[in-house]
């Protein structure tokens, strides 16, 4: 169910206040963050942010269209590498 | 004849139907646009007045995204998440669901016709 629109999208208070810091000081630093829930503002656009998938940090650089969108979703955290005999088709995963 | 942005022209059926026809226009849309401009939707096509298929095309034209420029916007869209290499765009990549189904069965509109996997026999 999509979160209520009273209460404002969800961000990771830590997390914004570092990346407030960098851009009041112009700074750009890869930031590791376990809030994967955390929604991107646009204040995080130009940043590049370590997002945990559960084993490692990806280095996630952020782009003006992926406003909106959660941390998690650039960082998956299960592995595919196909079935057994099925090697044409999948491996395209990036 | 009647024909509404590009090449949708059924005839012999009500109107309130024949709309449909126009990919980015159903049922409640074209109840609306007879509503809308006076028609009435049980009228048949070939039965119209050329001043109502006018009425029907400016209103359309005025309101709605409806066949090719509703189908760019839907694949702009999908492009974007694919671009931005977040998940919804991996699992559109892949061909897989991606609204969270279940893929261990079914899934076949996303995945297409069955293709077994079958591991080989040992002879």
């Amino acid at each position: 169910m999509a979160r209520s629109l009273k209460k404002g999208p969800y961000i990771d208070q830590k997390l914004f206040k570092k990346i407030q810091k960098l851009n009041e000081t112009g700074e750009k630093r890869v930031i590791k963050t376990w809030a994967r829930r955390s929604t991107i503002p646009p204040e995080f656009v130009g940043h590049t942010i370590a997002v945990y998938n559960g084993i490692k940090f990806i280095p996630v650089y952020i782009s003006e269209n992926m406003v909106g969108h959660k941390l998690g979703e650039f960082a998956p955290t299960r592995t595919y590498r196909g079935h057994a005999g099925k090697s044409e088709r999948m491996g395209k995963v990036r | 004849m009647a024909r509404i942005v590009g090449v949708d022209l059924p005839k012999n059926k009500p109107v309130g139907i024949a709309l449909t026809y126009i990919f980015g226009i159903g049922r409640s849309t074209a109840l609306k646009i007879c509503q809308d401009t006076g028609v009435d939707p049980a009228k048949r096509v070939h039965a119209l007045t050329d001043d109502e298929i006018r009425k029907i095309r400016e209103n359309i034209q005025q309101n709605y995204k409806v066949e090719g420029a509703l189908k760019a916007e839907i694949n702009m869209n999908i492009k974007r998440l694919i671009d931005i290499n977040c998940y919804r765009g991996i699992r559109h990549r892949m061909g897989l669901p991606v609204r969270g189904q279940r893929t261990r069965t079914n899934a076949r509109t996303r995945k297409g016709r069955r293709r077994s996997v079958g591991a080989k026999k040992k002879k």
